[in-house]
């Protein structure tokens, strides 16, 4: 990297300040979660995946939020700010990343607590299927085309994924009590939590809240400037034609 | 004329444009029922256990719907993507809301005579038995449910549908949330068949879901088809 | 520490990946930054 790119930034003050923020929660954490608190009563060392897994799953359903919220904001908004469309995608960005470390850290989890690395239970099937439609919305928003309709195809999927996680997951809690087994597959039902425990924990989910915010605010940044990127192109190209067409005519003359 | 009125007639008239298309060429009765029938003959050869097929017999029958569901769908959009006559459709003033109603109807009526067939399939090659008090229950799974997945595919489909690699899509943007569907389903129609002990009265619950699912789905797609066909 | 194999993995897999998508987002927005004319960019 040169030295004027890497001297370029797009970091304000807002973003140090989250940045600081989270780098001094996750490394409380770490410390934390690994060091500090101590083993759970009944299940051991296994509970400190738990100081990780919470707070990604958090931010994984909270990215999912804001999508949509961005979504509904792009639709409803008189001249359809296109911040409110890089807002979506950004944290639909992140939020994929995070709900597959939920699942990854879940799975581990689970293989330790309960034996195996899955179960059909309501919640993780649902998570699943959060994945699955976050990939989806991706490849919407990959399909091309003007910004405009990049970002009026995004915000519909999105708020059809709200009308379909629910029915999703009412669908699949119907059809688990059927077999009866949720109970004995909450992970964190029998953990008893004491001071150190709990402190940790919410540390991690402000901690992690501020890794995301961080991740959407500069990810935002950068998509709105390739966004001016493909636009400068266009113009650049528009101009080459228009020029071209010039020249002929003045040489026909 | 009121909105209500012009909505029903663009939608009956796509409709019957649609299904006149298929009556001449005949492609989903040629190319895709057999293909169905294909795969139910490959589960069996997949699962090779005569008990284990009679008592998934329901979930195989609504996979292989699934599946040519989307093969019916990409066939739906095919005929009006060459020539751009979706452009022209919407160009002409129709409104999308009308055209998705009625491509969904096309695709039900398509639908509803494949399931038809599968459930014949299932009786004969994974020896179901049907019965008299399993019927109303299965007559209504099969309304509620075909009416949500082609509501979920005319929407999806229209926002697909065109040239660059787009296509491959719908199967990973559809199936998720056909998951639904596919567990009503499937549920309701086991307790039909009496599958593994299910009661006919434990079905009515999911025919529920199945009816709301549609209701979502199908005012979902009226309000937003037209956003996701805009070129 | 029990299962210390499980812990560490996901510990490390986690904080790894936020440090890439950390340092991808930083040198992608360098990059842009010094060819975007300050006007494009809605921060400054």
């Amino acid at each position: 990297m040169d030295a004027q790119t890497f001297n370029a930034r797009v970091a304000t003050p807002t973003t140090r300040l989250v940045g600081a923020l989270s780098i001094v929660s996750m490394a409380w954490v770490v410390l934390g979660g690994l060091f500090i608190t101590p083993k759970d009563v009944n299940q051991g060392d296994a509970v400190r995946i738990m100081y990780v897994h919470v707070p990604t799953a958090w931010v994984a359903y909270l990215a999912f939020i804001v999508t949509a919220v961005a979504s509904a904001c792009w639709l409803l908004s008189r001249k359809h700010s296109m911040g409110f469309d890089r807002v979506a995608g950004a944290s639909a960005e992140v939020g994929v990343i995070f709900m597959a470390m939920t699942l990854l850290s879940g799975s581990l989890w689970g293989r330790i607590t309960w034996g195996s690395y899955w179960a059909w239970d309501p919640r993780l099937t649902t998570t699943a299927f959060l994945l699955v439609t976050y990939i989806g919305y991706l490849a919407v928003r990959g399909l091309g085309g003007s910004l405009e309709q990049r970002a009026r195809r995004s915000a519909v999927i999105a708020l059809l994924a709200v009308l379909e996680i629910p029915l999703v997951h009412f669908s699949v809690l119907m059809w688990r009590s059927l077999h009866q087994k949720a109970s004995v597959l909450s992970g964190d039902g029998d953990i008893k939590m004491d001071g150190s425990m709990l402190t940790t924990l919410l540390v991690g989910v402000i901690g992690f809240t501020c890794t995301f915010a961080w991740l959407v605010m500069h990810r935002q940044r950068v998509l709105a400037m390739q966004d001016a990127m493909q636009m400068t192109q266009l113009d650049v190209a528009l101009r080459e034609r228009a020029n071209e067409s010039d020249d002929r005519v003045k040489g026909l003359k | 004329m009121s909105t209500q009125l012009s909505l029903g007639r663009v939608a009956l008239a796509v409709a019957a444009k649609d299904l006149r298309i298929e009556m001449r060429s005949r492609v989903v009765v040629n190319q895709v029922f057999p293909f169905a029938g294909l795969v139910m003959v490959m589960f069996a050869f997949a699962l090779d256990n005569d008990d284990v097929l009679t008592r998934v017999a329901a979930g195989l029958v609504w996979l292989a719907t699934l599946f040519s569901l989307i093969i019916i769908i990409q066939r739906s959009f095919a005929v009006d993507t060459a020539d751009g006559a979706l452009e022209a459709q919407r160009v002409a003033g129709l409104e999308p809301a009308g055209i998705f109603v009625g491509k969904a109807l096309a695709v039900m009526v398509q639908l509803v005579t494949l399931e038809f067939m599968l459930f014949v399939a299932a009786v004969v090659l994974y020896r179901v038995q049907l019965h008299a008090d399993g019927a109303v229950l299965l007559v209504t799974c099969v309304v509620s449910a075909t009416a949500g997945l082609s509501f979920v595919g005319t929407l999806y489909g229209g926002l697909t549908a065109g040239s660059r690699g787009r296509e491959t899509l719908l199967p990973l943007l559809m199936l998720p949330v056909v998951a639904p569907v596919l567990i009503g389903a499937t549920r309701a129609t086991e307790s039909a068949f009496n599958s593994g002990g299910a009661a006919v009265s434990d079905g009515w619950p999911w025919v529920g879901v199945l009816v709301i699912f549609a209701a979502v789905f199908g005012l979902g797609g009226i309000l937003s088809f037209g956003s996701l066909i805009e070129e | 520490m029990d299962h210390l194999g499980f812990i560490a993995a996901v510990y490390s897999v986690t904080f790894a990946v936020i440090a890439a998508l950390v340092v991808r987002t930083v040198v992608q927005g360098r990059d842009l930054a010094s060819k975007v004319a300050d006007k494009d960019k809605p921060w400054t």
